[in-house]
Parts: C-alpha cells; sequence; structure tokens
C-alpha cells in the first residue's frame, strides 16, 4: 500500500523514535511486561506502514459494497439505513412477551427478536417432567400455535421482521410462524425475519441438544430448501459464534468455528439437495458477540467479512455478489458483564456498542445492565437501547463508512485475526469437517481451554475486571430492582396446554405425526409436514419426538 | 491432613445448558487434586442424586443459570436426603439472585457461588468445610 520511498522515510523516523522510547522507559517504565488483548493476541508499542506494508488495496481492501467486502457489503453504509435495533426479549407467558414487545415497538425499537424458555429450546412441552421449575425462566413458553398467536398478536408479519432464537425445534417454531402468516392472510413471500437455527454451535457451546449432529444437520438443510422455495425473505440460518464466545473462546476461535459451521451447512445443502451455492446463500447470516476488546472486535468483524467472501467466491463457486456478503446481528457480551457494581456495566455495553456499529453490524442488541442478576427489568431495557439510539444519532460515528479503514492497528489486527482463523479452519478441513471435529471433542477443548485461562488470568488479576478484581467495593449491596418469573405461570401454561390438547382434534394430531414420522424416514423435507402438523395443534414436543424417534437422542457427553 | 482424595460431583441440572461455569470448576477442582466427576448437562435430580450414591462422593456442586435453581436445587437435596445420603454437602452457583439464598439454605445447601467468585476461594471453601471420607 505504500511506495519504496515512503517506507525508507518512515523506518527513519521510526529509529528516531524508538531513540527517544529507550530513554523514556528508563524513567517510565512500562506498566506491564506483556500487553495483550483480552483474548491474548500480542499487542506492539505501536502499529506503522511496516504491519501492512503486504496488503493490496484493491485485492485486500476496496471500498464497501465491493469484493473482498472488508469495508461492507452496502455501497452506502449507515447513511441509507441504520443497524437494525433489535433486542431479545421474552419471559413468562406469550401473553406477557407480546407486551413488551409492543412496549419496545413503541420506544423505537425496529425488529423484533425472541427468547424461548429452555423446554421450549429443547423441545419439551410445559407439561413434560423434564421441563419443571423452567417454564417461562428465561424466555417465553411455547407449546403450540395457540401460544404463538398470542406471542405475535398485533404485529404485522410483513412489515416487522422477527428473529427466534431456536435451534432444535426451529423447523417446528418456523412452522407456527408461517402457519400463523397464512392464516392472517400474509403470504410466505412477504414475511421476513431469521431464525437462529444453527445446531453445531450448541454441541461445541451452548448445548440445546436433541438429535445427534448429522440427522440436526439434514434438519437445517431442509428450511434452507424450503426458505429458497417459499419464504425468500427469510434468513434460514443464523450462524453463530455469539454462544462460542460466552463459552470462553477467544475472538480468533469463535470467528472461525462460526465460519467453519457456515460451511458445513453449505456443503450439505449443495449434496444433499442439489442446489447452488448462489440459490441460497443470500439467505445465510451470522451473529458475533460484540467483546470488550474494542480494536479486537472491530477487527474480528472486519475480517470474518472479508473471510466469509473468499468462502463463497473461492470454495464454492459462488458468482452472485450477494452470496459474498457476510450480513450479521451482534450482540454485546452478556459474559463481560459484572454483578458487582452492575451499572458499569452501561459503560461496558457503551463500549462494545460502539465497537460492533465500528465493526459494521447490521442488527444490534445492546445487553441491559441487569443481565447478569436476572432477566433484564423494563427500565434497564429502555437504557440499553437507548445507548444504541444515542450512538446512531448523536455520536456521529456513523456518519461515515468504516471509518477505521486504513488504521496501521486495525488493519494489521483484521490481517492477524484472519491468517490465525484460516489455521483453525484448514485443521478442522484435516480432521474430515466440523462434525467429525466436534465428534473428537476438538472445538469443546479449545474452548474449555481458553475459559479456564481466562478466569486464572482473572483470578491473578493480570487481567482486570472492575469491581470484581480491581476497585472492589467492600461489603456491596448491589440495589437494583430484579425482575422474576412468579412460579404461576408454570400453572397457567399447564392449564393452557391442558385445554388445548383437551379440545384439538387428536386423530387429525396422530395422523400429521405419523405423515411426518413416514417423512423423516424417508429423508423428505419435513417443513410442509411441520406446517400441518402445528395447524392441528399438534405440540412443540410432540413432533421433537418423532424427530428424537427417528434420528436419535444426543447426550452431552460433558468434555471438559 | 487426611491424604484421601475428596470427590466432587459437578452437575448440571435442568435444561440449561450454559456449562462455562462448571467446566471451568471442574478443571480447577481436578487441579486441586479432588477427583472430579461431571455429569454434562441435562441431568434430572433424580439422576444427579443416584450418580452421587453410586460414586460415593463427598460433594455435589450444582449449576445453573436458567433461573430454575428455586426448584431444581431443593430438589436434590431432598432426594439425597431420602436416600439417606445428607452427609453428601450439595453446593451450588450461578445467576441466583440473592433473595433466592435463604429458601436454598433452608433447603439443605451449604454454600452456594455467584459471579465474580475465585476459583481458589471456591476451593478453599471445599478444603475448609469437606473432609473426604474413609
Amino acid at each position: 500500500m505504500f511506495t519504496k520511498e515512503l517506507f525508507n522515510q518512515s523506518s527513519e523516523l521510526k529509529n528516531k523514535w524508538e531513540d527517544e522510547v529507550r530513554k523514556s522507559v528508563t524513567k517510565h517504565a512500562d506498566q506491564k511486561e506483556k500487553w495483550t488483548t483480552v483474548s491474548d493476541l500480542g499487542i506492539k508499542r505501536i502499529y506503522g506502514p511496516e504491519d501492512i506494508k503486504s496488503m493490496d488495496f484493491e485485492k485486500d481492501m476496496g471500498y464497501p459494497g465491493q469484493f473482498p467486502f472488508l469495508r461492507g457489503n452496502q455501497s452506502t453504509g449507515y447513511r441509507g439505513k441504520y443497524w437494525t435495533f433489535r433486542m431479545f426479549s421474552g419471559m413468562g407467558t406469550a401473553v406477557e412477551t407480546n407486551q413488551r414487545w409492543h412496549y419496545l415497538l413503541s420506544t423505537g425499537q425496529t425488529g423484533l427478536s425472541t427468547a424461548f424458555d429452555f423446554p421450549t429450546l429443547m423441545g419439551y412441552d410445559t407439561d413434560s417432567p423434564k421441563a419443571r421449575g423452567e417454564c417461562g425462566k428465561c424466555g417465553v413458553a411455547i407449546d403450540t400455535i395457540e401460544d404463538f398467536r398470542d406471542l405475535i398478536q398485533g404485529i404485522p408479519l410483513d412489515k416487522i421482521s422477527t428473529s427466534m432464537t431456536i435451534n432444535p425445534p426451529a423447523t417446528i417454531l418456523w412452522a407456527m410462524y408461517c402457519a400463523s402468516a397464512e392464516m392472517q392472510g400474509i403470504p410466505l413471500t412477504k414475511i421476513s425475519g431469521t431464525i437462529q437455527n444453527d445446531i453445531l454451535k450448541e454441541f461445541i457451546a451452548q448445548k440445546t441438544l436433541m438429535c445427534p449432529p448429522e440427522a440436526s444437520v439434514k434438519l437445517i438443510s431442509d428450511t434452507i430448501e424450503f426458505g429458497t422455495k417459499y419464504v425468500p425473505k427469510w434468513n434460514t440460518v443464523s450462524i453463530s459464534g455469539y454462544h462460542i464466545r460466552e463459552a470462553g473462546s477467544t475472538a480468533v476461535q469463535e470467528l472461525a468455528f462460526t465460519l467453519r459451521d457456515g460451511i458445513e451447512y453449505v456443503e450439505d445443502v449443495i449434496k444433499r439437495k442439489g442446489l447452488h451455492v448462489d440459490q441460497f446463500a443470500s439467505r445465510l447470516s451470522f451473529f458475533f458477540n460484540s467483546h470488550i476488546d474494542f480494536f479486537e472486535e472491530i477487527a474480528k468483524m472486519r475480517a470474518a467479512r472479508r473471510m466469509w467472501a473468499k468462502i463463497m467466491r473461492d470454495r464454492f463457486g459462488a458468482k452472485d455478489p450477494r452470496s459474498c456478503w457476510m450480513r450479521f446481528h451482534t450482540q454485546t457480551a452478556g459474559c463481560s458483564l459484572t454483578a458487582q457494581q452492575p451499572y458499569n456495566n452501561v459503560v461496558r455495553t457503551v463500549t462494545e456498542a460502539l465497537a460492533a456499529v465500528l465493526g459494521g453490524t447490521q442488527s444490534l442488541h445492546t445487553n441491559s445492565l441487569d443481565e447478569v442478576l436476572s432477566l433484564p427489568s423494563e427500565h434497564a431495557v429502555q437504557i440499553a437501547l437507548r445507548t444504541q439510539q444515542i450512538i446512531a444519532e448523536e455520536t456521529g460515528v456513523a456518519n461515515t463508512i468504516d471509518p477505521l479503514a486504513g488504521s496501521y492497528f486495525v488493519e494489521s489486527l483484521t490481517n492477524e485475526m484472519e491468517e490465525k482463523a484460516w489455521e483453525y479452519i484448514h485443521k478442522i478441513d484435516a480432521m474430515g469437517g466440523m462434525i467429525a471435529a466436534i465428534e473428537k471433542g476438538y472445538p469443546q477443548m479449545e474452548i474449555s481451554d481458553a475459559a479456564y485461562k481466562f478466569q486464572q488470568q482473572i483470578d491473578a488479576k493480570e487481567k482486570v475486571m472492575i469491581g470484581v478484581n480491581k476497585y472492589v467495593e467492600q461489603n456491596e449491596k448491589v440495589d437494583i430492582p430484579i425482575l422474576t418469573i412468579d412460579e404461576s405461570v408454570e400453572a397457567q401454561q399447564l392449564k393452557r396446554l391442558a385445554e388445548v390438547k383437551r379440545k384439538r382434534d387428536s386423530r387429525k394430531v396422530n395422523e400429521c405425526l405419523r405423515d411426518l414420522t413416514s417423512a423423516c424416514k424417508k429423508g423428505d423435507n419435513v417443513m410442509p409436514y411441520c406446517i400441518e402438523a402445528v395447524k392441528h395443534y399438534a405440540t412443540v414436543q410432540e413432533i421433537c419426538d418423532v424427530y428424537r424417534e427417528v434420528y436419535g437422542e444426543y447426550r452431552d457427553p460433558g468434555i471438559f | 491432613m487426611s491424604t484421601m482424595k475428596i470427590r466432587i460431583l459437578l452437575a448440571k441440572p435442568g435444561l440449561d445448558g450454559h456449562d462455562r461455569g462448571a467446566k471451568v470448576l471442574a478443571r480447577s477442582f481436578r487441579d486441586a487434586g479432588f477427583e472430579v466427576i461431571y455429569t454434562g448437562c441435562h441431568q434430572s435430580p433424580e439422576q444427579i442424586a443416584s450418580i452421587a450414591i453410586q460414586e460415593d462422593v463427598d460433594v455435589v456442586g450444582l449449576s445453573c443459570l436458567s433461573g430454575a435453581h428455586r426448584y431444581l436445587f431443593p430438589e436434590v437435596a431432598k432426594l439425597l436426603k431420602e436416600r439417606e445420603a445428607e452427609d453428601i454437602i450439595v453446593i451450588g452457583g450461578g445467576i441466583i439472585p440473592e433473595q433466592d439464598m435463604p429458601a436454598l439454605y433452608e433447603a439443605g445447601l451449604k454454600g452456594i457461588f455467584t459471579p465474580g467468585t475465585t476459583l481458589d476461594s471456591i476451593v478453599a471453601w471445599v478444603h475448609a468445610n469437606v473432609t473426604p471420607r474413609a
């Protein structure tokens, strides 16, 4: 990127500066011996032209909207449209969550994002013995389409996009969405949103699991195929690094494992469904974590865009530029927040949200200050949402596109992030792919190592968490309102489910479940059968039991 | 000091899959010289009580972040008591609001560790409160 002449001039100046540094450090020694990012990448005292000398402007950087999309997918950045303000919410019953949604829309949120409770996430109904104590606790409880209709009451499905954080039962919740839209007279071509539907990261990190990896990936290919044919505006998967990072990975691991999971899905759809990559790739979306190390996060997001573009073009032969776009949502890092001095979390979230915006995210959830203690209260959510609005409309950081481009440090860190992530991807390729790597426990162990190392660094005060290992307040009393989900939610939900089961046509439900079973056995796409089943009030668990029966059940091996 | 090793069962009751804390602790306990058994995620209170008894552990450490600790933790303590294994010490951790703690102690838990607790302090607590059985 620089001429030889400029380099010579710059290295002369650098030598002079280094002489001065040598003198200065005798007076003021560096505060610590080793300077690293939060993920332990080494950081030099200064970065200069020599750190990005191998970069080729056209090939490695370019302009926004140009391959390799380092600087963004769209040529106009945020000037045409801000990122989507999409707060994640869900608690208690569908009716309560619907109220929270309407509140958020009234305060300026521009997209919806659903948190389901654990029984729903794992494919159990509220009346399962496994669900005891969990109903509505950290998300909304959905058993049948009756609950789902309450959830979307008054939400114009053709105007507001809705993201659903759902994995093993993704086919079912999406079927409920499609069926509800049809019942409202809205064609499937008009609805838009995202199902998370990324199962591989569940084996690696978050452990909401149902069937073994291979069958789980098949279900995802079904959704991608169905979406490609009938629901063209829907993002059929959100390939997620967020949970990988929360489980303790480094930024590089988050980047590498997420992209490698994405490769696995693309390969499966091409092989199993015979689609061409350009038919479906533009509806794949991603989800990253924005952690507290400002520049590391920006570099990670910029690298992610460039890497995915190369993967799509070079590995899968994509021709359509939209196939090469990495479109991603970001959430600020829950695991960076502290129960101690919880108001400090506002500051952390601002920093992380700013990194996400400078990294070019298309959609953002900002965590509430109380999320390390409970589900967010309405007041805490409002501060979190206002954080995004202030960043967008007051700070000016969205005025120009990719403002950090060309920064010696940011470009160098972006390159380093990419290089290290490729090493992981090549290693997993050599193992035979992500499913094979998961079966070996490889990504799980890498993340465990990183999580343990990080905790030891915190305990040893090598890394600082304010309020936890530095500036600790003795006998601190945390005095913020905590939202609790009343135990009566479970009783209410049980009653409701029993009523639905009593009123529905059981013969019809059984017939639908039989049809679904035979579709699973034949390897047919399950989506049309799911839509039919949910319309007749089949429950989430009844459908998941079919999957468990046909494909088998996966048990977490507890690798540590 | 006894030369017997402390045997500890780390368990994830219920449907919560956030296992970072449990796994970090498992390593920490192993490095501290304990014998560690980890159940993996999604264990029912019955399964946890049975493993604890079969494996003859000294301590059961429960980890939960979903909010279901109010039901799940007392249930494990209750089942151990019903099976005359109340000498097994039960401790818990995760996202546990302070107002829930009295009920958990009353249900028989002996220690509760929440975010920000150092690994060393938990190991020290176990050393101070648990005597490995011969």
